[in-house]
């Protein structure tokens, strides 16, 4: 008997599954540019991951409504992650060949990230990380497929002691001083360390490393030894639920919230809502754009894909901090394609191999990026064969008892501290690969 | 009526000591190992092999190595994950440390360090027992948490504490392409498979055994415990050691350790619990469930959604894959406690009627 059900059970499955991988293949449709969105709607990461899918989400069926890349519509299937490198990995292996082939990935998780860009190359599709991943994957000699956007970790830390600065009075004031970096004990936390401590060495003031370990929620000992300690600031290099914990904590410790900056990733609404107004006066510094409810984007997104009842989250978050994230994610992704457009054929569906050349030959100007509604929301971008981040400005906001106001003129990353690092760091992981850097030649593939 | 071992008779010391000795096992074996290697990889696509397939086989081989030591030696162990980490991390120094050193070489090394590890954390199965050794060895897994995270040396100074291997090659051959991955994790699989089926009974298994079921009869019939339960452990965190040398260079290529996180510990004993504790074939079929079955869902679910005309969110599928897996858990354990392959073992002794029964 129970052999029979067990039998049954298995030949019920067995059929599933064969069916379940047949109309994925039957499903394909000609003459659509297929973006894979690698996604976390559960899991410990989930409050921050959901408004940045439904940014990027909308901004998809927003460019569809607009008619398309040159009149090649856009399509795209979810696929969740978890934030876990191993689905994360799974996902990568299941989209890349759907719908005519992937063309590019956002995996919005520093270790999906690295497993990936180990993957890429052979595959030849590019990777987008904007603000996130590697951070000398900027360095398109080395790391031909990895496109970090608009900024990278060190562009974040450079930004943030470039605040301090300021608020100091002046480099010299850092003598002596006490920073306590916070971070999230995975490559994405641990990607901040290399540039504090150049900058540490620089100014003179001593780093306190303290690590968060996965996901975030116990951070006791960590915010005792900054009771202890008293450092002059606290920089909170987190993500999920470790940044809403870390602000608790330190308005139980009685740790002053002005006093404590959080990286682009922990400088969202889910991370300050439910502190209210003990989270008053922290500051993050932000990947260009914050939230923008006034943005044209993001009018657009409400006229035309919410009100005809597309929409993908809830309407009221249409504008946050990380569904602007998710927006300038796609729209990236989006501009790449129809860049390489331009080179390899108008209103043709691009390769990956193709889409590259768009990400390495971005030039989004202050009139282009107007057009597309992000006026006021978004520098210009421009990337080279050498330069896989394009731009380098941020800015801080600090959050007021109820939401984010700007609280800093515009910074650009220091060139001459940055540059070096991303090349020895980019050198170092040629050395351990083995890779030559690119020729010129090979610039114009 | 086709498996029956009647008529076949011994006439040999050898023939009685063949691993399989049942002709038709011979067989069978022979022939699921000849499909595995020539037929799976010509029917199936590049996705089945590095998302299911090679996945699959390095956790078989994990699992494989947990059930010699919960299984077989009753030892229960929760820090299989931290000895999988061992074994990537020392393989990844003994790769880039020493030049030139070959690729097999590099991953049994990994083992071997493993295997130290083990038998260190393995010690105090000597005082504690059951429940207690399970809390034990989590000093495994925290402290090799810590190591790997804090400690330069091992990850090669490397800023965010990733590591990462490519262009790997075995003498001269190079293992870039799914299928290549497959079959090298194959020849483990298969190769320390038929160890550890040879392992089991003999001599040494046999006292792992008899430790499993009553360690002071064990004593008393001259069986010494610290010498089977390190053996055990031993063995166990070699295996183990070797599947997490080949889950960081073959199937992630780079990692961190959360790929070698608590959580890794606890699959790795569900596999064996599920599979059937005590069983080389369990190890299979836990590990097909674990890594198969969410991934199965995760896909089925919204295609099911689809033909009934619902579309379900990735979230809602994400939920309900969790919630139908925890169901199926509870299930098998309810209707066939000693693991799937019991459900094996009564499918070979109907088979023996078959198709004649009572």
């Amino acid at each position: 008997m129970k052999l029979r059900q067990f039998a049954l059970a298995a030949a019920v499955v067995a059929a599933g599954f064969s069916s379940a991988v047949v109309p994925s293949v039957a499903n394909a449709q000609a003459k659509e540019q297929f973006f894979p969105a690698l996604v976390y709607r559960t899991g410990a990461y989930a409050p921050n991951g959901i408004p940045f899918a439904n940014g990027f989400i909308d901004y998809m069926k927003l460019t569809n409504v607009r008619g398309g890349i040159n009149g090649v519509k856009i399509s795209w299937e979810e696929c969740e992650t978890g934030y876990a490198t191993d689905r994360g990995v799974e996902c990568y292996e299941r989209l890349k060949g759907k719908n005519g082939g992937a063309t590019v990935f956002q995996p919005l998780s520093t270790g999906i990230t690295f497993a990936l860009t180990e993957k890429a190359p052979g595959d030849k599709i590019p990777l987008l990380t904007p603000g996130l991943g590697r951070s000398e994957s900027q360095d398109g000699g080395v790391f031909k497929w990895n496109f970090p956007l608009a900024g990278t970790y060190w562009v974040a830390a450079d930004t943030i002691v470039q605040d301090i600065i300021k608020k100091e009075g002046g480099a010299d004031k850092l003598k002596g001083k006490k920073i306590a970096l916070m971070y999230h004990d995975s490559p994405f936390g641990k990607e901040a360390i290399p540039m504090m401590q150049e900058r540490a060495a620089m100014h003179g003031f001593s780093l306190t490393l303290l690590p968060v370990t996965h996901p975030g929620v116990e951070q006791k000992s960590t915010w005792l030894q900054i009771r202890q300690q008293r450092p002059d600031y606290v920089v909170n290099w987190g993500w999920g639920v470790m940044n809403s914990t870390a602000l608790k904590e330190a308005q139980a410790t009685g740790y002053p919230r002005e006093k404590m900056y959080g990286v682009w990733w922990a400088g969202a609404e889910p991370d300050v809502k439910d502190v209210g107004a003990g989270a008053k006066g922290y500051n993050a510094v932000m990947m260009q754009h914050g939230a923008e409810k006034n943005a044209d984007v993001v009018k657009e997104i409400l006229a035309k894909v919410h009100n005809a009842g597309q929409g993908t989250g809830p309407k009221e978050e249409v504008g946050d901090v990380l569904y602007m994230r998710g927006v300038q994610a796609a729209m990236y992704g989006i501009e790449g394609v129809r860049a390489a457009q331009e080179r390899f054929g108008k209103g043709k569906v691009m390769t990956g191999e193709q889409a590259r050349w768009g990400y390495e030959n971005l030039n989004l100007t202050q009139a282009k990026l107007d057009s597309l509604g992000f006026k006021g929301v978004l520098r210009p971008l421009s990337t080279s064969c050498q330069d896989h981040m394009g731009s380098a400005w941020s800015r801080m906001h600090t959050w007021d008892g109820t939401k984010f106001v700007w609280s800093s003129d515009w910074y650009q990353a220091d060139e001459s501290i940055l540059k070096p690092m991303v090349k020895a760091a980019a050198d170092k992981y040629a050395a351990e690969k083995k890779i030559t850097r690119r020729t010129p030649a090979d610039c114009q593939s | 009526m086709f498996y029956r071992e009647n008529g076949q008779f011994k006439t040999s010391y050898s023939a009685d000591q063949q691993i399989f000795p049942i002709t038709q096992d011979r067989w069978a074996i022979a022939a699921i190992v000849a499909l595995a290697a020539f037929v799976v990889p010509l029917v199936v696509d590049e996705y089945l092999f590095r998302a299911i397939l090679i996945p699959f086989l390095i956790l078989s081989l994990a699992a494989l190595g947990v059930n010699i030591l919960v299984g077989y030696c009753g030892q229960i162990s929760l820090g299989s994950g931290a000895f999988m980490a061992v074994g990537a991390y020392m393989a990844y120094n003994t790769y880039i440390r020493i030049d030139g050193v070959p690729l097999i070489l590099a991953l049994l090394s990994g083992g071997l360090f493993a295997t130290l590890v083990g038998i260190a954390f393995g010690i105090p199965s000597l005082r504690v027992k059951g429940l207690y050794l399970a809390v034990a060895t989590l000093a495994a897994q925290f402290f090799c948490d810590w190591a790997f995270l804090r400690i330069g040396w091992f990850t090669n100074n490397n800023a965010s504490g990733s590591v990462s291997v490519s262009d790997l090659s075995v003498m001269g051959l190079s293992i870039g392409t799914p299928m290549e991955k497959y079959w090298f994790c194959l020849g483990f699989l298969v190769v320390f498979g038929l160890l550890a089926k040879n392992l089991v009974r003999s001599a040494i298994g046999r006292e792992w055994m008899a430790i499993r079921d009553m360690d002071v009869a064990a004593a008393v019939i001259g069986i010494r415990p610290m010498y089977a339960k390190l053996s055990a452990f031993a063995v166990s965190s070699f295996i183990v050691g070797v599947a997490g040398a080949l889950w960081g260079f073959v199937h992630l290529g780079s990692w961190e350790p959360a790929a070698f996180s608590i959580d890794r510990s606890f699959q790795l004993l569900f596999m064996v619990i599920i599979g059937g504790m005590g069983s080389i074939m369990g190890s299979f079929f836990g590990a097909a469930f674990i890594v198969v079955l969410p991934i199965f869902l995760n896909q089925f679910l919204p295609w099911a959604g689809e033909l009934m005309g619902v579309a379900i969110s990735t979230a809602t599928v994400s939920h309900a894959e969790f919630m139908i897996f925890g169901a199926l858990i509870v299930w098998f354990l309810i209707v066939e406690p000693h693991g799937l392959a019991k459900l094996w073992s009564i499918a070979k002794q109907k088979l023996r009627l078959w198709p004649f029964p009572h």
